[in-house]
């Protein structure tokens, strides 16, 4: 559906985009996920038509960005990071205008009526948009992207500002309209991603680092050789048993969680998991162990892992 | 494109702008009627017409001024450049919806004439003239504006440009009288609103006139497509 080849940008001497290449089939969700400033906004600006690329093609639905604009326009729907809208309008309007922009004719109205009870903004088609709530907004966006049923959509940040209800909503929606259209998701937020995509793409600093399934993706941001645990008893204690196991290389203490018991930090040499080994090794000296759970990696640790990798 | 120019027709009477811009053209248009013609006691409109040039030379600026420069600040352009239709049916849909809202202030000449029209006898073919020439008049302007507005994202830069292009289009024939140079007098003359738009206010109706009016308004259409390129490919 979406088949991005050797896409490069370049603005001066800044490279916002360095020989990026994927394919997105119809039913793929695939979420491109980065820092801010990796290149994930300027791509979908690419393959929205909104600005031009460097050098690289995009082809959506068999029609280039670049040649055939309108024709690949037509079967995209897109939700910018930066919403904006005709303030003055109100929301039924700013509907049918797009509409018109999409060249929607049949059963527009019922078409609309169906987009606004999806998405949950039914109740407010009246109001001018400059007195909606932040969500209604996104959600109002959320709504003119998927105006004309297009067979490609892309969302850039879909979820940002958005309570956690609004969040379930919208990534059900996303999974909803993912099993006929392809779709992108920006975002910089694993569990997002991991959560609705079917396929991740990485970008770092306009380089593509990773393109794999969230699965895959997962095993490397959750590492078990590094595992949090809150141990009641003498840290020095704790330090010299934990110490004493070979297969444990790091053992740190971060804070005091309760009287009487602190939080470590545990590491164990890559790739083992350890947290048994944390278990029997505390059972054994009689420190009891209050919790455990696999040190979180975040995004940046993922980035630098697989920068590290890569080198 | 018509989608576009229902949208901008209807944000220019959705906020005060579309409002201001023909009540200040129809208080002028008023004042002048008044004066020259009221007052005066004539059907000749051409004072009335050319005494229209300067006001619509200060008010044309104003009318186009948010027409792109507000859609860059605000982010709703991408919108539109997203859409599947062509960046030249964007810029001409706007071209055409500035141009209506212009036709509306200038009809008020019309109503006067017919006025006129119940207690006396106007010379139809030449107000037509007259009126033509106005509206070529502003739709050039309103192109040359548009232009102004997409290259900034400021409204007041936009009007202060225009205004800037406004003057040297008045002082243009002024210039031409200063400069002994032969080719840049003959350029001033010969770019000039006033001396082509004269002939009008005097019921004639001159083919070059008219393709030259009609030719700017192109040209600057084009431009103004060309900055929405321009700005994708930069």
């Amino acid at each position: 559906m979406i088949h991005v080849h050797a896409l490069t940008k370049r603005y001066g001497a800044k490279l916002a985009l360095d020989d990026v290449s994927f394919d997105v089939q119809a039913g793929d969700v695939l979420g491109l996920l980065g820092l801010n400033g990796a290149g994930k906004s300027t791509a979908m600006n690419i393959i929205t038509g909104y600005i031009g690329a460097t050098s690289g093609t995009v082809t959506v639905d068999g029609h280039d960005i670049a040649q055939a604009p309108p024709a690949a326009k037509r079967v995209m729907g897109y939700l910018p990071e930066r919403l904006a809208f005709y303030d003055e309008m109100r929301v039924r309007e700013y509907l049918d205008f797009v509409c018109d922009l999409k060249k929607v004719r049949v059963g527009r109205e019922r078409h609309v009526a169906a987009i606004c009870e999806k998405v949950g903004i039914a109740h407010v088609t009246d109001r001018v948009i400059r007195n909606l709530s932040k969500g209604f907004r996104q959600r109002l966006g959320f709504a003119q992207a998927l105006i004309g049923e297009p067979k490609v959509l892309i969302l850039d940040e879909p979820t940002s500002g958005l309570d956690p209800a609004q969040i379930t909503e919208i990534r059900s929606l996303i999974q909803d309209v993912g099993k006929d259209s392809a779709v992108v998701i920006s975002s910089h937020i694993l569990s997002e991603i991991q959560s609705v995509c079917t396929r991740v793409v990485v970008l770092h600093e306009g380089r593509l680092l990773v393109d794999d399934t969230p699965g895959n993706l997962g095993r490397t941001a959750k590492a078990s050789h590094r595992v949090v645990a809150r141990i009641q008893g003498d840290p020095a204690r704790v330090r010299a048993v934990l110490s004493g196991e070979p297969r444990i290389e790091k053992v740190r203490r971060t804070a005091q969680g309760e009287a009487d018991a602190y939080e470590y930090l545990i590491e164990g040499v890559r790739d083992q998991d350890i947290r048994a080994i944390v278990f029997r090794a505390l059972a054994k000296a009689d420190l009891p162990l209050l919790s455990m759970h696999s040190g979180e990696t975040s995004l940046e640790q993922v980035f630098l892992q697989l920068i590290a990798e890569q080198s | 494109m018509l989608a576009i120019v229902k949208r901008e027709f209807r944000a220019y009477f959705r906020t005060p702008l579309g409002y201001v811009f023909v009540s200040a053209f129809f208080f002028f248009s008023g004042y002048y009627f008044y004066t020259y013609n009221i007052y005066g006691n004539t059907t000749n409109m051409s004072r009335l017409f050319e005494l229209l040039f300067p006001v619509v030379l200060f008010l044309v600026p104003v009318l186009t001024m948010r027409l792109i420069s507000e859609e860059k600040r605000s982010g709703t352009d991408q919108l539109l450049l997203t859409a599947p239709l062509s960046r030249g049916a964007i810029v001409l849909g706007k071209y055409v919806a500035a141009s209506l809202v212009f036709l509306i202030a200038i009809s008020a000449t019309m109503l006067q004439a017919l006025v006129m029209a119940l207690y006396a006898a106007p010379h139809w073919p030449t107000i037509l003239g007259n009126f033509i020439g106005l509206f070529l008049l502003g739709t050039a302007l309103i192109a040359i504006c548009m232009f102004l507005s997409s290259l900034t994202e400021s409204q007041v830069i936009a009007a202060v440009a225009g205004f800037v292009v406004s003057l040297f289009l008045m002082l243009v024939d002024a210039l031409a009288l200063v400069v002994n140079q032969r080719l840049l007098q003959s350029f001033f003359r010969n770019v000039s609103f006033n001396r082509r738009y004269a002939p009008f206010s005097l019921g004639l109706l001159e083919l070059p006139h008219v393709i030259y009016f009609l030719s700017i308004a192109a040209l600057f259409v084009c431009l103004t497509t060309a900055m929405l390129d321009r700005e994708r490919w930069g």
